[in-house]
């Protein structure tokens, strides 16, 4: 009854987006593909980050794999096979970190992830410039505002619907009893790594759609622009402000956010990286369950399970 | 009778310290085997190489005739073997059905959905929680803690099953309890390989024991012989006025 | 060639190797993990910079000056950043964890300050800019000062840990945090003078790098990133494996950026990090756990 209704409400609210490109000016839309955009990758990212407890800040790798597959491809391929390649593309890219760092402690994740959109930039660019010859591409394609709204808005409900339809999987199980004791999820038969890079890979493939889906809006494209850091930061502190292990956390965070950005980079943008670093540490500081998670502790019971309350923990054999 | 579960010439070494020291026994199918020793002796090392938890440094480990050693626990469990442990490890964010469902869902024929919920059900009367499935894990007292930590060991169906001190920290009428529990378990055929400090259980319950001192076998034979080895005694005594 | 891509690699390698010391000293000691601290690399050597071209400062005094700046910051933001999560997290992952976000909060704060002081611009400054002979091959005068002086600062901090009863004290607090006060040592002040520590080493690190390098306000993340990798590569807190570990970084790096292609160096050096894990997560000298 309750699931019914829930959906109800999200399908009422979901077609009335769908039908906002009618009623708003360019402008607007233009804001609501951001926003769409950020929703998407917040989300995606606490659909890893959030259950496992390993902070992803790759977030613009595989975005921006997702952005340049389309500029290096869109005129030698049909548009629907291009998203295709993209995401194939990040799956084997996350394949690969997964297998290599998933299966040790939780920081050498972290630390992986923290330099792989500067690694993949810097190959992008190596490519261009050493194989290609130039640095930079255009994008045409004959896709209007409000297509690539669509597009990132059936996204954006995709991740929620996949996000809420794991929970009630074995592999949502799976993540509930690791998250509670990794030796009982092993020795109950649980393999821990592959349900971790199952789950990563997931997650990567929705952001290298958004990078995907998103690229047509620059038209002129260059690694700088779409591997810029700014994108996993901004990511991960509205799914931190939302609160990262609940299902509309990273969406309720990343709307409020979002348009703050948007004003702070409009009224500061000399200053805006530094409002971004103040506005963040406050956000650990004050808020380390999200605002979801602030509010269930004022008001409901104590929910376990969550990001900085339970983090990746050091493995350590049981003696 | 074969045996179900071979340890050949099994050691482990903590750095310059070897907890278990070329250990050799086997356990047969449908045996009770109690591994006794006094604390520090390796028993739970030894039960952490069976199941997975640690590498053997060296040696053999076979279940079924089918080399078990150095794989990751998960495989293990796959294959048959499902343990509880000294500290009773309960899924805390999980109520008392999950815990048991989370055990039915990873096993080799996993089980899932309303079946899966049934099952749990039934192993979880089975241990003496009836109707109880419910109640958050965390809320419940010691001994049915460790109630549902054996229905979630057999949800797996285990060919093996590993106690280790599954009846530490009883009180007297929890014991009794608890023993009973075993016995049915020995009853339905279940081979059981067990770690215990209380006597009383490993006399009533084991047919044969295997003692360790420091890391090596000093006994092995039947329960009542084994237990008046002078040695054995002395391992033991030893221990006490240490 | 060889002769003088193995110079320019040693004298890279050295550098990696300082910076990599303050950072296993913050990490294997104050057990944070800062990810920030590239920018107070980048922060110094613009310090060196506005000292050398505004004041006509050498780098060599500049950073008596710059170090104990350094320190302070170091000291500062451990008391005012670590600190509290320090008290909040319930075991090392969760600081671990805490102390990265924060730290990345900072990361920004400082580039934007930079960003806005300095522009997005590449930056150098001459220096001892000419050529001297050595074993045959010319080096410039920088580059081997820049080597000479990674060896004495991280010399002499190794010295200083491995020899001093101070040290002996930060290095009990990096075994075991837990045990430290039952003989005394308040692992606090410790963790705070060893994060310190680990800020003056940074300074002091941009400081040499700068001499012969050029630098923007964005290069932090990559100078966090090789600090992190020969950190592991090392052992987490093995002074001696950071030396070598650095070196061993410098050295690919110069030889793939000579031999192979210039932009590729980062890629080497994730390969090498890669290796590493699938192979000895534990680090080079470090005890395999488990």
């Amino acid at each position: 009854m309750k699931t019914a209704l829930g959906f109800l409400v999200a399908l009422t609210v979901l077609t009335a987006l769908a039908f906002a490109p009618l009623f708003v000016g360019p402008y607007q839309l233009g804001l609501l593909i951001g926003l769409t955009g950020y929703v998407t990758l917040a989300s995606a990212w606490a659909l890893f980050s959030g259950r496992t407890g390993y902070v992803s800040l790759a977030t613009v790798a595989f975005f921006g794999i997702g952005a340049y597959t389309v500029a290096v491809l869109s005129e030698t391929m049909p548009y629907p096979l291009v998203l295709l390649v993209a995401a194939a593309i990040g799956l084997c890219v996350a394949l690969l970190v997964g297998l290599a760092t998933l299966r040790l402690a939780g920081v050498y994740f972290v630390i992986f992830s923290f330099g792989l959109a500067e690694l993949v930039r810097q190959l992008v660019t190596w490519f261009e410039t050493s194989v290609n010859g130039t640095l930079g591409r255009y994008i045409f394609l004959p896709l209007e505002a409000e297509h690539i709204y669509w597009q990132l808005l059936a996204l954006a409900a995709l991740t929620l619907l996949l996000t809420w339809w794991i929970q009630r999987t074995r592999l949502g199980l799976a993540l509930k009893v690791i998250a509670d004791d990794e030796t009982v999820a092993s020795h109950i038969g649980i393999n821990i790594a592959w349900t971790k890079i199952a789950l990563f890979t997931l997650s990567a493939i929705i952001m290298t759609l958004v990078g995907a889906i998103q690229a047509p809006r620059w038209t002129y494209v260059e690694p700088a622009i779409v591997f810029s850091p700014t994108v996993s930061f901004l990511t991960l502190i509205m799914a931190l402000f939302g609160g990262a292990s609940r299902l509309w956390g990273p969406a309720l965070g990343a709307i409020p956010l979002f348009l703050l950005f948007e004003w702070l980079s409009a009224s500061f943008p000399n200053h805006y990286s530094i409002l971004l670093g103040l506005l963040f540490i406050i956000i650990v500081f004050l808020l380390p369950r999200g605002v979801v998670g602030f509010i269930e502790d004022k008001f409901q019971r104590k929910s376990p399970a969550d990001l900085v309350e339970k983090p990746a923990r050091v493995k350590e054999a049981d003696q | 009778m074969s045996a179900l579960l071979e340890v050949r010439n099994v050691t482990k070494r903590f750095g310059g310290l070897t907890a278990v020291n070329d250990l050799s026994f086997d356990v047969s199918e449908g045996e009770v085997l109690a591994l006794l020793g006094p604390n520090g002796s390796g028993k739970t090392t030894m039960m952490n190489m069976i199941s997975g938890a640690l590498k053997s440094s060296s040696g053999d480990i076979n279940l079924a005739g089918a080399p078990i050693t150095g794989l990751p626990p998960h495989r293990i469990a796959a294959k048959g073997v499902a343990r509880t442990f000294q500290l009773v490890k309960i899924l805390p964010s999980l109520d008392v059905r999950e815990n048991v469902v989370a055990a039915l869902a990873f096993r080799h024929d996993a089980l899932w959905g309303k079946t899966a919920q049934d099952e749990a059900d039934r192993l979880l009367a089975h241990a003496g929680l009836e109707s109880r499935g419910s109640e958050m894990v965390e809320n419940l007292t010691y001994i049915d803690q460790k109630r549902v930590e054996l229905a979630r060991a057999l949800a797996a169906q285990p060919r093996l099953l590993l106690l280790d001190e599954w009846l530490a920290g009883l009180n007297p009428t929890e014991l009794h309890i608890g023993i009973e529990l075993i016995a049915m378990l020995r009853k339905s055929g279940m081979t059981i390989l067990l770690v215990e400090h209380v006597m009383e259980a490993v006399r009533a319950l084991c047919s044969r024991c295997v003692v360790m001192n420091a890391g090596s076998k000093i006994a092995d034979g039947e329960t009542h012989a084994v237990l008046a080895d002078p040695e054995v005694i002395r391992a033991y005594l030893g221990e006490a006025h240490a | 060639m060889l002769m003088t891509t193995l110079i320019a690699g040693l004298v890279l390698g050295g550098s990696y190797a300082l910076l990599a010391m303050g950072l296993t000293i913050q990490y294997g000691i104050a057990r944070t993990m800062n990810l920030a601290y590239g920018e107070t690399i980048i922060a110094s050597a613009f310090a060196a910079y506005l000292l050398y071209n505004n004041l006509g400062i050498s780098p060599i005094l500049g950073l008596v000056i710059i170090a104990p700046a350094g320190f302070v910051f170091g000291w500062l933001v451990y008391g005012i950043l670590m600190r509290p999560l320090v008290a909040r997290s319930e075991n090392t992952a969760t600081l671990e964890i805490n102390s990265i976000l924060a730290t990345f909060g900072l990361l920004f704060v400082i580039q934007g300050v930079m960003l806005v002081i300095f522009g997005g611009n590449y930056i150098s400054y001459n220096y001892l800019n000419f050529g001297v002979e050595i074993i045959g091959v010319r080096v410039a005068a920088n580059r081997l000062l820049a080597l000479g002086l990674a060896l004495t600062i991280g010399g002499g901090l190794y010295l200083l840990l491995t020899r001093t009863r101070w040290g002996t004290t930060l290095r009990a607090v990096a075994v075991n945090p837990a045990a430290a006060p039952l003989v005394g040592i308040d692992a606090n002040r410790a963790a705070r003078f060893a994060f310190a520590l680990g800020g003056a080493l940074a300074s002091s690190g941009g400081v040499v790098v700068s001499m012969y390098q050029t630098f923007t306000a964005s290069s932090g993340v990559i100078f966090t990133m090789k600090a992190l990798i020969v950190v592991i590569m090392g052992g987490v807190g093995n002074l001696a494996g950071a030396l070598f570990a650095g070196l061993i970084l410098g050295l690919s790096e110069t030889f793939v950026a000579a031999y192979i292609s210039p932009g590729l160096t980062i890629a080497a050096v994730y390969i090498i990090f890669l290796v590493i894990l699938l192979c000895r997560p534990a680090g080079l000298f470090g005890k395999v756990q488990k």
